[in-house]
């Protein structure tokens, strides 16, 4: 009886439907609570990534650190040693690799997050899910690399405070989660706009590769802030990772500049550029299988 | 009362053709300024009848204004060509795409399956693969944990669950794939020809499958050309003709339309060069009632009027008896008969007509092709003009159990016990 009535009302009531598919919507209509809902799907998807990344490898999650160690390597001779940029009296190695793993985080969240449409074409033509469930779950595996590298880098950190160098951690270090959330949104936001962009106009792929590694040397990764001459130095802190990573690396090494200033800059960059990015992504993603 | 649980309202789709990666900068610039300036949008051509290859400009409706509403329970059999529209009403409402115009309403949770194991990686094992592929297809991991070794016993792949799913053969890969799906939940289930999958055996699990999901209250949407799985499964159809919805009904009525359909369209594969054609033909019974349905073991006629537009020495007429699947299974001529069609003056019209005795094909769908010609060439020729059915009686044997498919005609045998 009680479900007649039910039954009964749910016809009578004309607004009951679980959901309405209209051609336009508003730019706003987000729908975060289904992606709540699909939160299982988001860290299988973690799962997926990270073990299909190291399947039939020797070294398996070593890779992690190798890439990193073999970078550092790198920028240690041919920057420090040939091209003799100064390092503000930070032993080389440390001063890269701290540099590195802060802009590994960021640059390989853009780059995965921007083919999004293009490599999971095929999932999105057949079944239905939250589409940004795709690029949060890039975002969150690369956090658990980005974890690794980090412990890694605190082994480095480690022996070079006892052998007695010039390096002080210091209690910036508290603002490490925050850096590393602007990171994440900063690439997440950045990659969800270009491959909302990249369902029409392919361009922007080629673009994204070398654009990352050209953005490098906009940021101080290789060259200490201080190090820019004081009128160029404006555009430098235009670049909104410049704040992240000066604070990054004064954090653990303790010389370099941090401005609350310039990182509140930073933060406000990212929200506006998460919104934005999703509500483009929204947008994009109802009829992104008519164009990709 | 029913419960409408779907509700598509003058839903239309349309689509680009062409390679819509060149060009697209400019040709979004004009439809910007066009709708700055208050016009129309170039691109968008309402109104234009909707045929797939003659269409003019380089947009097409995939859909055009369907409207259409879903009860609670209702198992619904959606049939039509390739290109009717069928795939994209599916994907519209599981949501793949958005409609061009028009409201889409759902009560209830939907999952879709149009195709068997998306998102399904190499290289990870079954186990995972199981949990993955539940997710996307909108399970949680609770759910799926619960039904995991139903899953795992209906696809038969208990032993290789731990074996990355690249080393699978294809048929254990479906098998998994499609246990996954088969064990969703949803209110409402949308399929797509997925049954199309597996050896014999597996299908008909499928089949079971999907009828007891069926039987279970869930409403379901089910597409496919295998017309008999339509009629075993759904109680309602309807029936998508140049993205249009031509026909809403119960299942046999929607399934008989899309046969007929079919052999309509056949009807204008002629050719020939028509020094004599067929004015007209039809199948009757030897009192000359027209029909479309035999007994195993009766006689029918075909009857057909031709004119002469020259004068004819000498001419044929065959019969090609062809099944549903385009198998050559009879043929006929009146030569057979040591009959002959000589003598025809220019402008006649003449009368044939054939009786075959004792049909002994297996019961089925029949489609008969009528020649005109002689040792020159073709005159008249029209492909699978008659369709007809030969249904199991009790005339020419007494089977009580149905013919096995597989078995293309009858043999009249005496069996003798000693």
């Amino acid at each position: 009886m009680n479900t007649m009535n039910n039954q009964q009302q749910a016809n009578i009531l004309p607004d009951e439907w679980t959901m309405i598919l209209r051609p336009k919507r508003s730019l706003l209509d987000i729908n975060l609570k289904e992606l709540w809902q699909y939160r299982d799907l988001i860290m299988l998807f973690v799962k997926r990534d990270f073990v299909s990344k190291f399947k039939q490898t020797i070294l398996g999650p070593l890779w992690f650190i190798i890439q990193p160690l073999l970078t550092t390597i790198m920028f240690t001779i041919i920057f420090g040693n040939i091209a003799g940029i100064p390092t503000n009296g930070i032993p080389k190695i440390l001063f890269y690799m701290t540099g590195i793993v802060g802009w590994t985080y960021f640059s390989t969240c853009l780059n995965e997050t921007s083919q999004t449409f293009i490599k999971n074409a095929s999932i999105f033509g057949k079944v239905y899910f939250p589409r940004l469930a795709l690029p949060i779950s890039v975002v969150i595996s690369n956090l658990v690399s980005f974890v690794i590298q980090f412990v890694f880098l605190l082994f480095f950190l480690a022996y070079f405070m006892i052998k007695g160098s010039n390096v002080s951690p210091n209690y910036l270090v508290l603002w490490i989660p925050f850096l590393v959330l602007l990171m994440a949104g900063l690439g997440l936001g950045f990659g969800i706009i270009i491959s909302s962009l990249t369902t029409k106009y392919r361009d922007l792929t080629h673009l994204v590769t070398f654009g990352v590694t050209l953005w490098m040397y906009a940021t101080p990764i290789i060259y200490p802030l201080s190090g820019i001459p004081e009128k160029y130095r404006i555009f430098v802190l235009a670049n909104p990772m410049t704040a992240v990573v000066e604070t990054f690396k004064t954090a653990l090494l303790g010389v370099g500049q941090i401005n609350y200033l310039h990182l509140l800059y930073s933060f406000c960059f990212t929200i506006v550029l998460l919104i934005v990015g999703v509500i483009i992504f929204n947008k994009v993603e109802k009829t992104f299988m008519d164009t990709v | 009362m029913q419960n409408v649980v779907i509700k598509l309202e003058n839903v239309s789709k349309q689509y680009r053709l062409g390679n819509v990666g060149t060009g697209t900068l400019s040709h979004d610039l004009n439809r910007f300024f066009a709708k700055i300036a208050g016009r129309d949008d170039p691109a968008m051509k309402v109104g234009v009848a909707n045929k797939l290859d003659t269409v003019d400009g380089r947009y097409v409706w995939a859909l055009q204004d369907v409207n259409l509403e879903i009860c609670d329970g209702e198992v619904l059999g959606i049939v039509g060509k390739n290109g009717a529209g069928k795939s994209t009403l599916l994907k519209l409402m599981s949501r793949v795409t958005s409609p061009t115009t028009g409201d889409i309403k759902i009560k209830g949770r939907i999952a879709s399956l149009l195709e068997v194991g998306t998102g399904f990686h190499p290289e990870l094992t079954g186990k995972e693969n199981i949990y993955l592929n539940g997710a996307i297809l909108g399970m949680t991991k609770k759910e799926i944990t619960s039904k995991f070794d139903e899953i795992v016993e209906f696809s038969g792949v208990k032993k290789y669950v731990n074996t990355p799913v690249k080393r699978y053969s294809s048929g254990m890969y479906v098998r998994l794939a499609f246990a996954v799906a088969a064990h969703l939940e949803p209110e409402i289930l949308i399929v797509d020809e997925v049954l199309a999958v597996g050896d014999a055996e597996f299908q008909k699990k499928a089949i079971g499958k999907m009828q007891s999901v069926s039987r279970s209250g869930r409403t379901v949407l089910f597409v496919s050309h295998n017309l008999t799985a339509v009629e075993q499964l759904c109680t309602k159809g309807i029936l998508m003709q140049n993205g249009t919805l031509k026909m809403e009904g119960k299942v046999h009525d929607i399934t008989s339309a899309y046969k007929q359909m079919s052999v309509d369209e056949n009807e204008l594969r002629r050719s020939g060069t028509r020094v004599i054609e067929f004015l007209d033909y039809k199948m009757s019974d030897l009192s000359g009632k027209t029909i479309d349905e035999v007994f195993l073991g009766d006689h029918f006629s075909v009857t057909a009027n031709a004119r002469s537009n020259e004068q004819i020495d000498i001419c044929d007429m065959t019969l090609d008896i062809r099944n549903d699947s385009n198998e050559f299974i009879g043929h006929i001529t009146n030569a057979d008969d040591g009959f002959e069609i000589k003598n025809i003056t220019k402008g006649k019209t003449i009368g044939l007509s054939v009786t075959v005795k004792n049909i002994s094909f297996s019961p089925g769908t029949y489609y008969i092709s009528l020649w005109l010609g002689n040792s020159y060439g073709t005159f008249d020729y029209i492909e699978n003009c008659i369709r007809f059915t030969i249904k199991q009686g009790d005339k020419f044997i007494g089977r009580p159990f149905p013919f096995d498919k597989r078995a293309k005609t009858v043999l009249q045998s005496t069996w003798n016990f000693k």
